[in-house]
């Protein structure tokens, strides 16, 4: 694999032409934060909390650090004053479904980003899911099982995250989507399972 | 019936066209009538029927040709019939008027009545270019939709029809033709602008041996059918774009994406695609040049975001349609990952124009940056809606006041959205600006694909933008955070300004909300999203800080805002408004200024639209005068004269 040079933070790094920012920015040991993202999962680039600002041929872009593949003599910056009023208002905005108590990586990020949860959440008037539907489960649970039990159905606000009931039965409960979600909306237990339907039908319920 | 012998060589293309011509040369009388989805909706069908049985009746039938066609673009004057040779055009034509139009064809006459006038000097218009509609349009892309049945090859191949694929695949290598598309600086007409040839150049140049080339057909923006309009009435001529970009990229597969609200353009493209692989212009060793290429038709299934080239990709592969990320383009990993050139139908139609012409030809046309033509759906507060191809550079003064007419009703104008539901209002220190991919840009707004809607004084620039945050956050796919949760809030945020519940704090949440999307958005649907928001704040602020402060509507269209009121000094106590009012709103009686009742008041409008006299009258962010005496008369008009 051909390597080359780019530059992080003003730090150069050397990275194999198939990694993306995010993975040549873990080499230098900088932190750049994430919800959708799992590094044994392929990117899949929902969350945008990985955003960072790249200059290249005099031009600035800010793109999503978790898809963008490394280039050479790219300069990247990791945290700028609009880096940061972005990555505020994406958890501010997340908050919306995740909702103000919204606990694990969200909470975590919020305090760092000085988010404040409720801003933009009191400004609808929709019950939070506690999904940001970042698609982890989704995504892990493809691969576990070869043949993914869960899904996306619905567009735009009406999208969320259900069980296909006709492939309900090999669900091997495994807790791998319970392992990846960032808001601590999936337990395996507890009184708000987050596919109803697999509860229910494992309970005979169905 | 004669057994089609498929065009094995470019010199037998040459021999199907001189027999065309020979055989047609005679110019007997052609009566073209819009098929197109326009005039159909407008009763086209039954036209067409009585001049079928009105031509058998009068045994006409071998005097008198009738030919189905596409668009003409001005819709609103359907249904269309044109009388060739002399280009007699008709507008608004009814079954009762076929018998005369008919008698006329034989005697050389004209109905005088269905002939077009012109708005302002009142004279009846014969032609088409003599229309004011038509007059500065430069149309190479449209003018052939009257002359073509798109369901009849023939027709195409009788007006020079394939002979740019003949030419592009017997006289230049592949990349002569990239280089002649480069030279013609065309670029990608679905709106972002993408210079054509380069992207065509990615493709070719990338590693991978398997290649896609795709139509964009997946016309979604409210108010747009320009590519509806080529792909119901000149099929062919994308088809042929499309063959001529396979064979210099090196694509083996086609895909003609069309969304499924457009049955026509469907049944139409696949009606030439059928013709063509008979004609021998697809299929195997296309015009004996060893070029094998085949086109499938894939229909959407009705997501605005599936226009966007990764999402249309993802649909073709049978999956949701989602965009995905594009760092690394599609031009090199799109279908199935395979190197894939996307380009618009538009785009496509250009490129036969271009091998044929010159890209020489083409440069002249435009401005420096944007070369060739543009098709604009003119909509809204203007006199003559429609469908407009202009060269790029025209100003948006000579598109809206020249081609369009000016202003509906005479009012005053106050802005123009271009590019579809995420362009741009243009506000009227900017009607001379040059309409080209670059100038939009910099004002704000941008190409799109051709969208042009005029916004008059009467409608509001706060609900404006509303209504395209609405538009979007209903299409949004709901995969990325930015754009799902942005729409969200800014379709409540903005719901509550025009309802009168802004607060202080509103704009800022907006701004910043619309510059997280902006910069964050996954695709370009969430990136531009914000486009109408942020230039409405820009150009018309004030219109914002009145919704919000003063609760003040100045164009007095928010509803929560503007108040109904009877001015006493001009009722006349006609008892009008008082019965048609759906509410029972209304309080007086004959002889007695009317009064309406703000408590029962639905504000539905109709008083202020049956008043004869002028008395209603719209009140926004100002006190409703007190209640008159009771028993008031009112004051006769004209009674002191």
């Amino acid at each position: 694999m051909k390597t080359l040079t780019l530059k992080i933070d003003g730090k150069e790094v050397e990275a194999e032409e198939d990694m993306t920012i995010l993975e040549a920015a873990e080499k230098l040991g900088i932190q750049i934060p994430t919800l959708c993202h799992h590094e044994n999962l392929e990117p899949y680039g929902a969350c945008r909390i990985c955003s960072v600002e790249i200059e290249a041929k005099g031009k600035t872009m800010i793109v999503a650090s978790c898809c963008y593949p490394v280039k050479r003599d790219l300069n990247v910056i990791t945290r700028s004053s609009k880096i940061d009023k972005i990555r505020k208002t994406i958890l501010e905005l997340a908050a919306v479904t995740a909702g103000e108590d919204a606990m694990g990586e969200m909470r975590k990020l919020a305090s760092e980003y000085n988010a404040d949860l409720s801003l933009l959440r009191s400004k609808t008037s929709i019950v939070p899911t506690k999904c940001i539907l970042c698609g982890l489960c989704v995504r892990r649970c493809s691969e576990a099982t070869w043949d993914s039990v869960i899904g996306f159905i619905g567009r735009g606000t009406k999208r969320q995250i259900t069980l296909y009931p006709e492939k309900a039965s090999i669900c091997a409960i495994c807790d791998y989507c319970h392992d990846v979600c960032p808001t601590g909306k999936i337990t395996s237990t507890g009184p708000d399972p987050p596919f109803p339907q697999i509860d229910d039908i494992l309970a005979g319920r169905e | 019936l004669e057994s089609i012998q498929p065009v094995r060589t470019p010199e037998e293309l040459e021999k199907l066209r001189q027999k065309i011509e020979s055989e047609r040369g005679n110019k007997k009388p052609t009566v073209s009538i819009c098929i197109s989805t326009g005039c159909v909706a407008l009763g086209a069908t039954s036209v067409l029927e009585a001049f079928k049985n009105g031509i058998k009746k009068t045994k006409l039938e071998e005097e008198i040709e009738i030919k189905e066609t596409g668009c003409l673009g001005f819709c609103e004057q359907g249904p269309r019939v044109t009388i060739y040779p002399d280009e007699i055009c008709y507008f608004k034509v009814k079954p009762d008027d076929v018998q005369e139009i008919i008698s006329t064809i034989k005697e050389n006459k004209i109905v005088e009545n269905l002939l077009y006038t012109d708005p302002i000097t009142r004279k009846k218009v014969r032609r088409l270019n003599e229309i004011p509609f038509y007059k500065d349009q430069l149309r190479p892309l449209l003018e052939n939709n009257a002359r073509i049945d798109p369901k009849n090859i023939l027709d195409y191949i009788h007006l020079d029809g394939y002979r740019a694929l003949a030419k592009a695949i017997s006289q230049m290598t592949p990349q002569q033709i990239i280089e002649e598309i480069k030279r013609s600086k065309l670029r990608g007409r679905g709106g972002g602008g993408f210079p054509t040839g380069i992207k065509w150049e990615t493709t070719r140049n990338a590693t991978e041996q398997t290649k896609y080339v795709i139509v964009n057909c997946d016309e979604g923006d409210p108010g747009a059918f320009m590519d509806r309009s080529l792909m119901d009435g000149n099929p062919h001529s994308v088809l042929e774009g499309l063959i001529i970009g396979a064979f210099a990229i090196g694509a083996q597969e086609g895909y003609v994406y069309v969304r499924e609200e457009y049955p026509l353009a469907t049944e139409n493209i696949t009606t030439a695609i059928d013709q063509a692989k008979q004609y021998g212009f697809l299929g195997e060793d296309i015009l004996g040049s060893g070029f094998n290429f085949n086109v499938k038709v894939h229909k959407g299934a009705g997501a605005f975001v599936s226009g966007e080239s990764s999402a249309l990709m993802t649909a073709i592969e049978g999956k949701t349609g989602d965009p995905r990320p594009k760092y690394v383009r599609t031009a090199v990993k799109g279908l199935w990952n395979k190197p894939t050139c996307l380009n618009n139908v538009k785009t496509w139609a250009n490129i036969p124009l271009i091998i044929m012409k010159g890209a020489e030809w083409f440069k002249n046309i435009g401005t420096e940056g944007s070369s060739g033509t543009a098709i604009f759906s003119l909509v809204g507060k203007i006199k003559n809606t429609g469908l407009v191809e202009v060269p790029m550079g025209i100003t948006l003064r000579d598109l809206i006041f020249k081609i369009g007419g000016g202003i509906k009703d005479d009012k005053k104008f106050k802005a123009v959205q271009t590019g579809g539901p995420s362009g741009g209002f243009i506000p009227e220190k900017y009607l001379d600006l040059q309409v080209d991919f670059d100038e939009l840009d910099k004002v704000g707004s941008m190409m799109g694909s051709g969208g042009l809607v005029v916004i008059d004084e009467d409608t509001c620039m706060v609900d404006s933008a509303r209504y395209f945050v609405d538009f979007l956050l209903e299409e949004s796919c709901g995969k990325c955070i930015p754009c799902r949760e942005g729409l969200r809030v800014l379709s409540k945020t903005l719901g509550n300004i025009c309802e009168g519940k802004g607060e202080h704090d509103d704009i800022g949440i907006v701004e910043d909300v619309s510059l997280t999307m902006e910069n964050a958005s996954l695709c370009a649907l969430g990136t531009t999203a914000a486009n109408p928001i942020l230039t409405s704040l820009k150009y018309f602020s004030e219109e914002w800080d009145q919704h919000i402060k003063e609760k003040k509507c100045i164009a007095k269209a928010c509803k929560s805002l503007t108040d109904y009121y009877i001015d006493p000094k001009e009722c006349q106590a006609c008892l009008i408004c008082l019965r048609e009012c759906p509410t029972k709103a209304i309080e007086g009686e004959k002889d007695q200024v009317h009064w309406i009742n703000q408590k029962k008041c639905e504000k539905c409008g109709i008083c202020y639209e049956v008043c004869k006299f002028d008395a209603v009258e719209k009140l926004s962010g100002e006190k409703i005068p007190s209640k008159p005496a009771k028993g008031m008369k009112p004051i006769r008009k004209g009674a002191k004269q």
